[in-house]
């Protein structure tokens, strides 16, 4: 439908109150700038489309930082070149929302190099008008990513070089490589015939996002004769005449016909499935388990547990202290973590307590589970006078040096092949502590390690190997330290 | 969708000619003086009046005759404001 | 029903529990299982989880995502929170309620992965530019981690401002039982909010102020939010501090350790109590000058060169003698170390005559 009277448009505020200064009704810009045209051209498509209550706008940092001055929408003034980044966070937000990302060179090519390229890569459904005029304008005319060869600006006073600067950037055609973009092209503010060809594209750029389809961007090319330092008619002339011949304009990449509409589905959750879903992949326990009497040197155990990466170190002492929360216990669990997990040597801290837990790092150590040599060798002098230590006999081929202390020698990996798997060493352990220290029912262990693991058909193995373990012991109770050595050394 | 008729700025060599049922309006307190319009209007009925705005600027008027309402000079000017374009000889 | 879960995982829970529905982050040790529970969670409750191309970009589609009113957070460790810093002031400046979460580690640079304090200024003083402030909150365990994380979701929205959990990587990578509360129903609208529709439009968010007479207008409104929270959000726990005469002072891990000091201590006979505070900014400073009426000196603990120290100093201000241990480079403090040195100070303060000389007042290692 043909409009009869072309007129400020209705996505305009009908009088700019943002504005400091008594005059509300033009806009901040320079005489001749492009931003006025551009925003008029938006303003008008946005009427068109009839998206004024639902459009978002975000200004960056920039000339066009006041936008929010003139669009009657709502409006986010964002961190410089952050804009899409910001829209995301909107876009992601407000799906129903249309979002436009209105950023200049400096913005866009410069500081936003990275936040662009991924908004553009993911194919985030908001449009980008990139304002390309080859300076910094608001700051003084300094050089822009785009700034042509030879150009000069504040900040290239002898004009731009290939050698120190690098060749301007082209924004299009950078991100056409990419596959996610729908609509690229690339426009000029500039003769009538131009200025049309901007507001088709304009259009469609805000087109393509009500319809869903997807991520455009429209670069325009546009005059700033204050930063250039010439009038505004000659400035248009130099956009014409040598601004469009260094970057080409036309359609840079355009696949909205293929695009397929996105459906976004926002499904509302009650807060018991809220709750569900937190509780229902982790094993909680409402039931809790008896407290055995517990032997006041078992009592209020800390316990660290060391041995190789893939012998299930931080595994073992999860088991520890989800079956001590089972039974009502205060527990801790702390790894270490980082580069060492993966291959080398792997520790971890448990605590038992019946009261609340201060310290969760274990030095002072009531229980070592030492898996490998080099754990007994390195942990064995921290535990305490009469405290206990785990040794796993298959692989450590010493005795435990200290004689104030209690020391169980479990051929555990040795226990653990016999069941049919070696990996389960230290479900082996875990029976040994269990019937050496009686600290929580055997039922609770079990229930706790067949909750955890993930893998069921691991279940069987791994309730032989704790049985193995517990029987071990049970079985070798009446013996001395020293008999055990006897028994695995002989 | 208002499509602007490009083909008659563009293509007719002599558009004053042909009687135009169309105006155009400038607020000339607006008016910064870029020009840009002036320069873009075929039938070249705009002109830089010798008086000052608030703004110190010589604001643009309309000759009073011979608007094709061919509206470039609406999308030339980077004001808000200023241009109005009556394609029809309605009044506002 | 308990769970037993690591602190990087609870904070997503207590998140989503907040009404959190939207994370953005970056993977970073030791904070990347916030990310890892973040994306397996915040599907699943038809929330949005998306790890943005740099740290930069997360804290940014926060910035846009509070700006539509939603309850949104991301989370770091140090660096990446140096990588922030943009992003939070201007969030501060915006006044937008953003719930970020620190799990520091050892700086400064790359450093290491292992725990430190050393981000308290850059996240209490406010690492970034401007006189702002962000509320800072300090679990000490998991299930605080959960609890302080919907905390943090009500003070970000009733005070329109930025939240941050700090925490070190002990708390993160630790695990605990955890109750999980129950999901908050009561989200309190925002009527500032840019929320795409015809009610909203008329909003601005907004951190810039041309004129410097509105823009100190601007600052002086943040500033008496600032007062306002100090008068209503202050939080601690106090552990025996009724006839202490020796205050330990420590957050996070630390005050867990000084738990365990206190508990060793006493049992020696020495008088100390353990002051812990819960929020950062706003900082318990009324609270320690008032312990400062009975006890007779403060003993700060902390895995770094000493930076809540300052506050507790300033809190005090010259009161009674403040004494400083700190850790570090990720080498976390044994009960024992601190036991001994609390052991030391105990003994100068039965002995006054020679208390003033015999200690300096900061001790980075024994």
């Amino acid at each position: 439908m043909a409009k009869d009277i072309l007129e400020k448009p209705e996505s305009f505020y009908k009088v700019f109150e943002r504005k400091s200064g008594s005059n509300k009704l033009t806009s901040h810009y320079c005489p001749g700038c492009g931003h006025g045209v551009i925003h008029k051209l938006i303003a008008e498509a946005m009427d068109e489309f009839g998206i004024g209550n639902r459009s978002v706008f975000i200004s960056p940092v920039g000339c066009s930082v006041f936008a929010y001055y003139y669009f009657d929408c709502g409006n986010i003034q964002a961190p410089h070149g952050r804009a899409p980044a910001v829209a995301t966070g909107v876009k992601r937000a407000l799906p129903d929302s249309i979002v436009v990302s209105y950023q200049g060179d400096g913005d866009l090519a410069g500081i936003g190099g990275n936040e662009i390229l991924h908004a553009a890569n993911r194919g985030e459904n908001i449009t980008v008008f990139f304002v390309n005029n080859a300076i910094y304008g608001m700051t003084g005319s300094q050089m822009a990513p785009t700034t042509l060869i030879g150009q000069k600006t504040t900040t290239t006073p002898y004009g731009r070089s290939v050698k120190n600067e690098g060749y301007p950037i082209k924004v299009c055609e950078l991100l056409s490589s990419l596959e996610a973009p729908v609509y690229l092209e690339r426009v000029a503010i500039t003769d009538a015939k131009n200025v049309m060809k901007a507001r088709k594209a304009i259009r469609k750029g805000l087109q393509n996002q009500v319809e869903g389809k997807g991520f455009s961007l429209i670069e325009i090319l546009s005059p700033c004769p204050t930063g250039w330092g010439v009038k505004p008619v000659e400035a248009k002339k130099w956009v014409e005449e040598v601004l469009a011949k260094n970057f080409q304009l036309g359609v840079i990449k355009d696949k909205t016909a293929e695009a397929v509409p996105e459906v976004i589905e926002q499904k509302k959750f009650t807060s018991e499935e809220i709750s569900k879903i937190l509780g229902a992949s982790k094993n909680g326990s409402d039931f809790l388990y008896d407290k055995p009497d517990v032997k006041t040197n078992y009592q209020n155990p800390r316990i660290k547990i060391s041995g190789f990466g893939g012998q299930g170190i931080l595994f073992l002492g999860q088991l520890l202290s989800q079956s001590a929360m089972r039974s009502g216990y205060h527990t801790t669990w702390l790894p270490s973590y980082g580069p060492e997990m993966r291959g080398g040597t792997a520790n971890c801290h448990v605590i038992i307590s019946n009261n609340r837990i201060g310290s969760p790092l274990v030095t002072e150590t009531d229980v070592l589970f030492a898996m490998n040599l080099p754990s007994l060798d390195k942990f064995e002098n921290d535990v305490r006078k009469d405290g206990l230590i785990l040794v796993n006999s298959s692989l450590i081929n010493r005795n435990v040096k200290r004689n104030d202390v209690e020391v169980l020698y479990v051929p555990a990996t040795e226990l653990a092949d016999e069941v049919g798997n070696t990996k389960a060493t230290n479900l082996v352990m875990l029976g040994a502590y269990a019937a050496k220290s009686k600290i929580f029912s055997h039922d609770c262990v079990l229930f706790t390690a067949n909750e955890t693991v993930k893998r069921k058909e691991f279940l069987k193995v791994n309730e032989e190997a704790f049985r193995k373990g517990m029987e071990y012991v049970l079985n070798n109770k009446q013996k001395e330290n020293k008999e055990y050595d006897s028994v695995i050394f002989n | 969708m208002s499509e602007l008729n490009l083909e008659m700025v563009n293509e007719d060599p002599n558009p004053v000619k042909k009687k135009h049922n169309a105006r155009v309006e400038i607020d000339g307190e607006l008016c910064k003086e870029c020009l840009l319009c002036i320069e873009v209007c075929a039938p070249d009925v705009l002109k830089v009046s010798e008086s000052l705005n608030k703004m110190g600027y010589h604001p643009v008027e309309y000759i009073g005759d011979g608007c094709t309402g061919c509206g470039v000079c609406f999308y030339v000017c980077p004001e808000p404001g200023v241009i109005r374009v009556f394609k029809k000889n309605k009044v506002a | 029903m308990k769970l037993f879960l690591k602190g990087n995982e609870a904070v997503i829970s207590g998140a989503i529990l907040a009404g959190c529905k939207a994370y953005y982050g970056y993977p970073i040790t030791p904070a990347s299982e916030i990310a890892e529970t973040a994306a397996k969670y915040f599907p699943l409750v038809g929330g949005t989880f998306l790890q943005a191309e740099s740290e930069i970009g997360a804290i940014n589609m926060c910035y846009g995502a509070a700006s539509t009113g939603q309850r949104v957070m991301t989370a770091s460790s140090g660096p990446g929170l140096s990588l922030k810093q943009e992003g939070i002031s201007y969030a501060a400046g915006s006044e937008l309620p953003i719930v970020i979460v620190d799990i520091m580690r050892g700086g400064p640079g790359l450093g290491n992965i292992a725990p430190e304090q050393s981000d308290y200024n850059q996240m209490v003083k406010g690492g970034g530019h401007g006189n702002y402030k962000l509320i800072v909150l300090a679990p000490n365990c998991v299930q605080e981690m959960c609890d302080l994380a919907i905390l943090a979701f009500e003070l970000a929205d009733k005070y329109r401002n930025p939240v941050a959990i700090l925490t070190d990587g002990f708390i993160g990578q630790m695990m605990e039982p955890v109750e999980l509360p129950k999901p908050v129903e009561n989200i309190p609208a925002k009527n500032w909010k840019v929320g795409g529709d015809a009610e909203t439009k008329k909003n601005l968010i907004s951190s810039i102020y041309l004129d410097f007479d509105e823009l100190e207008e601007h600052n002086i409104k943040l500033q008496t939010k600032y007062m306002k929270v100090e008068e209503s959000e202050v939080r601690f726990e106090e552990i025996h501090t009724e006839d202490a005469e020796i205050i330990l002072i420590g957050y996070g891990i630390v005050a867990r350790i000084l738990q365990s000091v206190i508990e060793e201590a006493r049992a020696e006979g020495i008088k100390a109590g353990l002051l812990r505070p819960i929020s950062l900014f706003p900082f318990p400073k009324k609270k320690i000058n008032q312990l400062a009426n009975k006890a007779k000196l403060f003993f700060v603990c902390e895995m770094s060169n000493g930076q809540m120290v300052d506050d507790v100093r300033l809190a005090l201000n010259g009161k009674k003698p403040v004494k400083f241990y700190g850790r570090m480079g990720g080498v976390v403090p044994t009960t024992q170390e601190i036991l001994n040195k609390l052991r030391v100070l105990d003994a100068s303060l039965q002995n006054e005559d020679s208390f003033a000389d015999q200690l300096t007042d900061s001790y980075l290692k024994i």
